[in-house]
């Protein structure tokens, strides 16, 4: 059941008003309210709960049930600045309250101590705006720990000897393994490789009044029947909902941040449901929307003191967007691994999460991972070995073959951050409500490109050494479709280089805050999420302790 | 709670978590269809068409038991794929409507210049069937493939191949209408169950339990 909400009135100045509901705006939410705040989430998606959810394919993935809508939201696509950008669906995120960690996979690694310290270990990559973060693993780690238990993460901590150091061991153990991971670990033991449980945000156990994975298998692009993936949905938003201080309010699309003369923010402007202009009073703003809409919003918002943007002094809002890099192989085997069933991924290796650039010749790093993550009719259209026929005889004895036989092996890498790599506001097209659509920019620098092949390399070696009786791979292609949306309004010290400082306080405007994946500085190697969580919880308390000191 | 913007259906690929390689790979942008489609399939009364004619129809059903023919186990046509796309252009997939309309006309046309005396594609041979579908479909491999590539007839075929899939494998506990009775997870060996326990698969059967590699346990001594 959800508790009775509060109900501020749109003139009331709330202490804070956040943008977005997921990953990050979630878990703010949470921690601001508990911390005695009055809070307001303004959600541009629905209010879908668990009752809402199902496996129909049709719904969810072609109908966008749970994600951004490209007739609604158009966008479009170009390589880089000097071409005219054609509109073409280019991102998908999680719209509805709990965002995108409603539908994604889960996959729940730890950032690396390298990945915050690599620019200055690496040294300058030519073609890239390379840089290290203002803050260290050290910093983060009490708030990994934090979003282990406060969420819910299931592993095995020590599993991996690449494991950066950890305060606490996982609240549960993990998920059952599945054959794919079964012949995953084996085969990668075999070849001197150290697979380990793969942490995920699945709980497998009852844990915080909630449900024990079932196993159903439809958890990439699903909302979980059960709540059992720890989505914001499932776990932040409904604690934020028992303080009795934060009204989660849906159907709310904040389209620009309200600003005084005086260079603050007094809060946010939204259409609601039925497209009247609405105007939320707060002390302070923080902005989750993601690392496509967040910088768009301060686009949107700019004015006399800001032309070029909210918090653009420094010219880089919206840009060095990196999506990690990332490619696939498949293998078949001769019996049946069943794996449609459970959550997608069961065991994972780091063994590459650092490649020496001397001995490989570029510059990267990631993980590979077991897993099995297609739908029935997605195995159907894009699951079977390449040349088989599309339809017929052919195709039906292929199908009924290889379902229960295929897994994948999918290889997950860092994204180098580049300057021209971006979202910004299209000149031309615009979306429902009339307002500038999103424009993405983007080329994949050479190295993530090499990384992708590599890790392929790899995987391809993975399926032999586990007795495939057939695989194939599909290379790294230049991406035009973004799912992971990082580093376009990121964190550092320097006002000229950065958007946000430490503390995820804007640069320019006092009392304006960011956190979501728009705040990375690096891209890690694939899985962003869990450090996403772990920044808001930390921005939480800098937020918090600024406001009690009377410095926002 | 369901809200409007959740019932708006359109042209789409979606997924997360991963890149946009698993996107193309998995989700050939074609409208398909959902929602009203429930009560004429699940109920015992015959369905009844609402954007075919019987005639075409016919047709249809002819073209999908040749995209996934029955054999010694169901097909398309006992999935009830001709209702589930009937339905889907009516409601949710109706700007769909013409490609059928025209491909339907220049599949006959075809036909009839191909196979002097044949009439119909359902009165064609099954051998008959498939080369004029071939002729239609010039790049169909089942791996990855691009959607909707030029002329009307091949923008129809493929369209319609991906709905007979989608007809022939959605969740049949879903209201979508398709894959009547589970026959098409019965061809794939997809358990209809909606909760299971491991073991899942053969490989999983005598695990152990994680333990590390031979070589780490080692190294860990030292």
């Amino acid at each position: 059941m959800r508790p009775e909400q509060p109900k501020y009135k749109t003139t009331e100045e709330v202490d804070f008003v956040i943008i977005g509901s997921g990953a990050a705006g979630g878990i703010l939410a949470k921690e601001l309210s508990t911390n005695g705040f009055r809070v307001v989430v303004l959600e541009q998606g629905p209010y879908l709960t668990e009752a809402d959810f199902t496996h129909d394919e049709v719904k969810v993935l072609n109908q966008d049930l749970l994600t951004n809508h490209p007739k609604l939201q158009p966008t479009s696509f170009r390589k880089t600045p000097d071409e005219k950008a054609k509109p073409q669906r280019a991102l998908v995120y999680g719209r509805l309250v709990g965002g995108t960690s409603v539908h994604f996979t889960a996959n729940f690694w730890r950032f690396h101590e390298i990945d915050f310290v690599e620019r200055s270990k690496v040294g300058p990559i030519p073609g890239a705006g390379f840089a290290d973060w203002p803050i260290t693993y050290a910093d983060l780690e009490p708030y990994y720990t934090k979003v282990e238990w406060e969420i819910g993460v299931s592993g095995l901590a020590g599993a991996s000897p690449f494991d950066p150091p950890r305060s606490k061991p996982y609240p549960m153990p993990p998920l059952p393994v599945k054959a794919s991971g079964v012949l995953f670990e084996r085969a990668a033991q075999k070849l001197g490789w150290h697979p380990f449980p793969a942490p995920m945000a699945i709980l497998s156990q009852p844990y915080l009044g909630r449900s024990a994975c079932i196993n159903c298998g439809f958890c990439l692009a699903f909302g979980c029947e059960v709540g059992a993936k720890s989505s914001s949905l499932a776990s932040a938003v409904r604690m934020a909902e028992r303080t009795g201080r934060c009204e989660i309010r849906p159907n709310s699309y904040v389209h620009r941040i309200e600003m005084d003369g005086s260079g603050r923010a007094t809060g946010a402007v939204y259409f609601d449901e039925k497209r009247n202009v609405q105007l939320q009073r707060a002390k302070a703003v923080v902005v989750c929307a993601n690392g496509a809409e967040t910088p768009r919003l301060l686009l949107l918002s700019a004015n006399k003191q800001f032309p070029n943007g909210l918090a653009n002094s420094s010219g880089i809002v919206g840009k060095h967007l990196m999506l990690n890099s990332g490619t696939t192989s498949m293998g078949v085997f001769e019996h049946a691994l069943n794996d449609y069933k459970s959550v997608a991924v069961s065991r994972v290796f780091h063994d590459f999460y650092e490649l020496d650039a001397q001995k490989v010749g570029f510059y990267g790093g990631g993980g590979l991972d077991a897993r099995f993550d297609l739908t029935p009719v997605g195995f159907a259209t894009g699951g079977l070995p390449p040349g088989t026929p599309g339809w017929g005889k052919g195709f039906k004895d292929t199908l009924r073959h290889n379902f229960t036989r295929t897994m994948q092996i999918f290889c997950h890498g860092t994204s180098l951050p580049v300057e021209n790599n971006s979202f910004s506001l299209d000149p031309d097209l615009k979306d429902a409500w009339g307002l500038p659509a999103l424009r993405m920019t983007y080329k994949d620098h050479p190295d993530d490109i090499k990384l992708g092949n590599w890790m392929n390399a790899r995987a391809s070696e993975l399926l032999d050494a586990a007795g495939a009786q057939k695989k194939w791979s599909f290379p790294a292609q230049e991406q035009q479709f973004a799912v992971h949306l990082l580093g376009t309004c990121r964190m550092g010290n320097d006002p000229k280089t950065s958007v946000i400082n430490r503390d995820h306080r804007t640069h320019d405007v006092k009392n304006l805050f960011l956190c979501d994946g728009s705040s990375l500085v690096t891209s890690g190697r694939g899985q962003p999420t869990m450090t996403i969580e772990a920044l808001a919880f930390r921005a939480a308390d800098r937020i918090t302790d600024l406001a009690k000191r009377a410095e926002i | 709670m369901t809200n409007d913007l959740s019932r708006r259906g359109f042209l789409a690929r979606a997924g997360a978590g991963v890149s946009a390689a698993w996107l193309s790979a998995h989700w050939p942008a074609v409208l398909a269809a959902s929602g009203h489609a429930r009560k004429a399939a699940q109920s015992a009364a015959p369905a009844k068409l609402e954007f075919f004619s019987v005639d075409q129809a016919k047709e249809i059903d002819a073209i999908i038991a040749r995209i996934i023919p029955t054999d010694d186990m169901p097909g398309a046509r006992e999935a009830g794929a001709v209702y589930f796309i009937d339905r889907a252009l009516t409601t949710f997939a109706s700007d769909d409507q013409n490609a059928y309309r025209e491909g339907l006309l220049q599949l006959q046309a075809r036909i009839q210049a191909v196979f002097p005396g044949v009439q119909k594609f359902s009165a064609a041979t099954p051998e008959q069937q498939d080369e004029i579908l071939r002729s239609f479909d010039q790049n169909t491999q089942a791996g990855r493939r691009r959607a909707f590539s030029a002329g009307a007839g091949q923008n129809f075929f493929e369209t319609l191949r991906v709905h007979t899939i989608i007809a022939f494998l959605i969740d049949p506990d879903s209201d979508s209408g398709g894959n009547r009775d589970g026959v098409g997870w019965k061809v794939i060996g997809r358990d209809r169950a909606h909760m299971f326990q491991p073991p899942f698969g053969y490989y999983d059967k005598d695990y152990p339990g994680w333990k590390p590699a031979a070589h780490d346990a080692e190294k860990a001594k030292t």
